[in-house]
């Protein structure tokens, strides 16, 4: 064998060995993160026992998150009107602008968009608030006070988030639709009756908006799974926690949008 | 070397424990003993592992090999229940202080007790007032953790580790960042508690005079090793090279001031 063949073996088990050790890697942290949330979970019916740490954090994760998404939601709204309105009233069909405004908001826009911001406005401060108290020994000082760190901290933040995305995700697709009132009928002259007409009549409850509020329960738990677990599972020093902050907001992104193609097609379509 | 301290009743026993971080060995088959109600110091250059150690007594690490005992049950064998049951009795004041952010001094000082206890809040209150009396912060009650100088909040965290009144506490450098008074008032206060309330003290530090005033046995630890042990007097008279150079602080002896490298004129 030459020593360029040799060379070339080299290369390739220096390459299987570093995609091997990835896939490892991966399959530890995914396990990781599958025992966590075995361990939240397991602690909800003692956290549902003291509301008062649901409620602190559901003003933290929730409240605080209204404010962007009233905006965004009041923009993608006036957007949807403008957009739904030069397209609708090519066809004459501008009257049921109600209607596709408020299908695209409870269907996708609202229960993904929110989600979206969700992932960076709480998402990311849950991941790092949890990895700081790491770095600072917090949680290692509340399991040397015998305080389980998972029930006092993680699950009251965890459910908190599950309770508030179809929280948000709701009120986004209301101020979204008045948005989309504003430009429709106010701005643009649509008929007031006939666009909340034809939303009443059109938008179903069943398949339009539970499905959208399972779409944002589901966002709701994958986001804070992994904001909580990047925190929890960080390297502790200011670069392991910027780190974990970004994979937040990375990882629930592509969650999001992977999710919702698959709730979709299971929802709506006929995959 | 590694002869033990058993003269009293151990709370702590420690035997073969080896542990180690990737390929950085931290304890080499060690064996210490931790009297009941005396005040045992752990003392060691810098990475020795003396936080490691408490970590291992407190349940938060796992050793790769031996047993720790504490009150007599080995910690790697207790469910998390029992673990947390033991807990309760051991108290532990961190390098960092390790205080909740989200809480004032005085909350952080009652969260042990109102996690543990169903004690009405003005009994609570009286409690608290009267650990943060004993570590002179009081005053500071109502002041956030961001508020506070290192050793004040070092200080907070030694009144939250002795809140529940527990059988042991570790002290991970409490004297850090302490100014002379407050050292003399903390080192007069770990020797108060430890006499006249029965506590068992294990005190990791860097201050070797500080310390070696009220510590009763002194554990020395370089390398994974016990490289030498006895009372303060025994220490000070001990014709071991390490001890000495440790004692009194040479930089020059068999403990070596750089970590391992290379040579430094080939590394230029």
């Amino acid at each position: 064998m030459t020593y360029s063949h040799l060379g070339q073996n080299l290369n390739m088990i220096t390459f299987l060995s570093v995609i091997g050790q990835s896939v490892i890697a991966n399959l530890t942290k995914t396990g990781r993160g599958t025992l966590f949330l075995k361990q939240t979970l397991s602690c909800t019916f003692s956290v549902l026992c003291h509301p008062r740490l649901i409620i602190k954090q559901l003003f933290s994760v929730g409240v605080l998150t209204v404010l962007i998404i009233t905006i965004s939601g009041l923009f993608v709204g006036m957007v949807l009107g403008l957009q739904g309105y030069y397209i609708l009233s090519d066809f004459g069909a501008e009257e049921t602008l109600g209607v596709m405004i408020a299908a695209s908001l409870v269907r996708e826009l609202g229960p993904v968009v929110s989600a979206l911001l969700f992932a960076g406005r709480a998402g990311s401060s849950l991941t790092a608030e949890i990895g700081l108290m790491k770095a600072t020994e917090q949680l290692a000082g509340m399991e040397m006070m015998a305080v389980d760190p998972i029930q006092r901290i993680i699950c009251p933040r965890f459910l908190a988030g599950c309770l508030s995305m179809p929280l948000l995700a709701a009120i986004f697709s209301m101020v979204g639709v008045l948005g989309g009132q504003l430009v429709g009928v106010t701005l643009l002259g649509v008929d007031e009756g006939a666009f909340w007409s034809q939303m009443q009549s059109n938008i179903d409850f069943y398949d339009d908006i539970l499905n959208g509020v399972i779409k944002s329960l589901v966002f709701g738990f994958v986001i804070t799974w992994i904001s909580l677990f990047e925190g929890y599972d960080a390297i502790p020093t200011a670069e392991g926690v910027s780190r974990a902050t970004t994979r937040t907001v990375v990882y629930s992104s592509f969650a999001i949008l992977g999710m919702d193609f698959i709730l979709t097609a299971l929802m709506f379509g006929d995959i | 070397m590694e002869e033990n301290n058993t003269q009293h009743p151990s709370l702590v026993t420690i035997r073969n424990l080896s542990f180690s971080r990737g390929q950085r060995i931290i304890f080499d088959n060690t064996s210490l003993d931790i009297q009941h109600g005396k005040i045992t110091a752990i003392m060691g250059p810098s990475g020795s592992g003396k936080t490691t150690l408490l970590k291992l007594i407190g349940g938060q690490l796992s050793p790769s090999h031996g047993t720790i005992s504490v009150d007599g049950l080995n910690i790697n064998q207790l469910s998390r229940s029992e673990l947390y049951t033991l807990r309760k009795k051991m108290g532990m004041l961190f390098q960092s202080g390790a205080l909740l952010t989200d809480l004032n001094v005085f909350d952080n000082v009652a969260y042990p007790i109102r996690e543990h206890t169903a004690l009405p809040e003005t009994i609570i209150r009286t409690l608290v007032l009267m650990k943060l009396q004993a570590v002179g912060l009081r005053g500071a009650r109502h002041l956030s953790p961001n508020e506070l100088s290192g050793g004040m909040a070092r200080r907070v965290a030694l009144a939250r580790a002795i809140a529940l009144d527990p059988m042991m506490v570790m002290y991970d450098e409490p004297f850090t960042g302490q100014d002379p008074i407050s050292m003399g008032v903390l080192i007069k206060l770990i020797k108060t508690l430890n006499d006249s309330v029965g506590l068992t003290s294990i005190i990791v530090s860097h201050d070797v005079q500080e310390t070696a005033a009220i510590a009763d046995y002194i554990y020395i630890m370089s390398s994974g090793k016990i490289i030498g042990q006895g009372t303060p007097q025994e220490l000070k008279h001990s014709k071991s090279d390490w001890v000495q150079q440790f004692m009194n602080g040479q930089p020059d002896g068999p403990v070596k001031f750089h970590y391992s490298s290379d040579n430094y004129f080939d590394d230029l």
